[in-house]
């Protein structure tokens, strides 16, 4: 298959040489693929901004010994460009990519998890929702197609019926008193409640949320995403993240959770803990 | 493999940026048969510039002293501050004499997906330059792609409540181009940004 064509969303790019750049794609049929966009960072290149982050396109490329070569490529959408605009937006977008960038392997097709990510693109790009619970919203659902469905009713380790108060990043999500492990967090029934919503896509309940729930919801989604991706995500560092919310309760041990906020900040934040593992 | 002092030039020459393990080979054995004063002259001049040039103390940008000769230069408007990412982007906005202010070099762009946060890059020193209340207008002069108008799109939020004229360079189709080579973006830019003919 020397040629091929397909639809795909631009994940990353790194500089190669004097104005090349690779680019990460995220295609439709054919899974993850790193490809050669030759004279991408001239002014006068005919991909244009094509090949930037965020954007959804139709790519023709031949392979190559390594790696393949884009030959042409037309805009399906251009989110990266009206996301770009919008800094929280932005930078909301930017943990979306590098988490569907680890969550996939090269050429191995994931059509649920494009069309997660198209939707979720979108969904920025069209301003339908505050950006910090698009991504949430995506995160979990995308660990979820990856095999890792948190569970934030019923006891994620026996399955008794909810709700239960403790969540455990290890278990699962939800446990109740019989199975909850040492150092479980406690956090308010609305937060499950709203991330649970975001799992499911019950926008009314998300859209209607309380910040505080929210930023305690974000909190929880980034320790859940990064435990079970082993390895930091380094975008979610810059999700403009302010609030450090404690979800401790009398009999649990600290957990200190960073949550999404909807200004830019100077001021140096700390990284979110990436949960404990109990 | 090389033995010994060519082996190390060439393993040091291929650390360069775009310069591969080739490329290194072929630099290395052209410097070996070269005068040995042609060498020497290019072996004084990059002793010289890390022991000479820094970053200039106001704007970021390259300098031999504390400050760099925009900074010096009485001449230039201390009105109007230009916002680049890189040094080398202050010499493509010169080269176009269209600019009579002064410039601030940030470092970079914001690019969550490589680390790079609105601390890493130099937006403290900018608002400490602003504090004197001489500058009136900013323009952003970050690259067109996703980083630079996001990092764009940060500074105006930021510098937006200070009462400050912000303006971003203007995008659109490059001259000499053909129209139907344009890609959406940039022709739609194009159209956001078209100026009224003098008739």
């Amino acid at each position: 298959m020397p040629l091929y064509r397909d639809q795909a969303i631009v994940l990353r790019t790194q500089k190669l040489g004097e104005a090349d750049r690779i680019v990460t794609l995220f295609t439709r049929s054919l899974g993850k693929v790193r490809v050669v966009g030759k004279g991408v960072r001239r002014t006068k290149s005919r991909f244009g901004a094509r090949l930037e982050p965020g954007m959804m396109v139709d790519v023709q490329c031949y392979e190559g010994r390594n790696l393949d070569t884009v030959t042409q490529a037309e805009t399906l959408a251009p989110y990266g460009d009206a996301i770009a605009r919008d800094y929280t937006a932005y930078t909301a977008a930017s943990a979306m990519l590098e988490t569907c960038d680890r969550l996939t392997e090269e050429r191995e097709p994931a059509l649920q998890q494009y069309l997660l990510l198209a939707g979720a693109l979108r969904s920025l790009a069209e301003r339908s929702h505050d950006p910090a619970l698009v991504l949430d919203a995506y995160l979990l659902r995308a660990l979820a197609i990856a095999g890792w469905a948190p569970s934030f009713h019923d006891c994620a380790r026996c399955g008794a019926e909810g709700p239960h108060r403790a969540f455990n990043l290890a278990s699962g999500g939800s446990v109740c008193p019989m199975c909850r492990p040492p150092g479980s967090a406690a956090p308010a029934p609305e937060t499950l409640e709203l991330l649970a919503a975001l799992l499911a896509g019950d926008w009314v309940v998300a859209d209607g949320s309380d910040p505080r729930h929210r930023r305690e919801g974000s909190g929880l989604t980034s320790a859940y995403l990064q435990w079970h991706l082993e390895r930091g995500i380094r975008s979610l560092r810059l999700v403009d993240r302010e609030t450090r919310v404690d979800t401790r309760r009398s009999d649990s041990p600290a957990v200190e959770l960073g949550g999404h906020a909807d200004r830019p900040s100077t001021t140096p934040v700390a990284p979110a803990q990436t949960g404990h593992r109990a | 493999m090389y033995e010994g002092v060519v082996q190390d030039l060439i393993d040091e020459l291929g650390r360069l940026p775009g310069v591969g393990p080739k490329s290194a080979q072929r630099i290395a054995f052209h410097l070996l048969q070269s005068d040995a004063a042609d060498v020497k002259r290019l072996a004084d001049a990059l002793t010289e510039v890390k022991a000479k040039v820094r970053f200039c103390e106001i704007c970021g940008n390259v300098a031999e002293g504390e400050q760099c000769r925009i900074c010096l230069d009485a001449r230039r408007d201390g009105s109007a501050i230009c916002v680049v990412e890189e040094p080398k982007d202050v010499v493509a906005i010169e080269r176009t004499r269209e600019f009579r202010g002064r410039y601030h070099v940030l470092g970079g762009a914001i690019s969550p997906i490589d680390g790079v946060g609105p601390d890493d890059l130099r937006i403290k020193e900018l608002m400490t330059r602003l504090a004197s209340g001489e500058v009136t207008e900013i323009i952003i002069a970050t690259d067109p792609n996703l980083e630079g108008e996001a990092t764009a799109s940060y500074l105006a939020r930021l510098l937006g409540p200070m009462g400050l004229k912000v303006s971003r360079l203007a995008s659109g189709l490059p001259v000499g181009g053909d129209l139907e080579y344009a890609d959406e973006v940039t022709l739609g830019r194009a159209f956001e940004g078209r100026r009224l003919l003098d008739v």
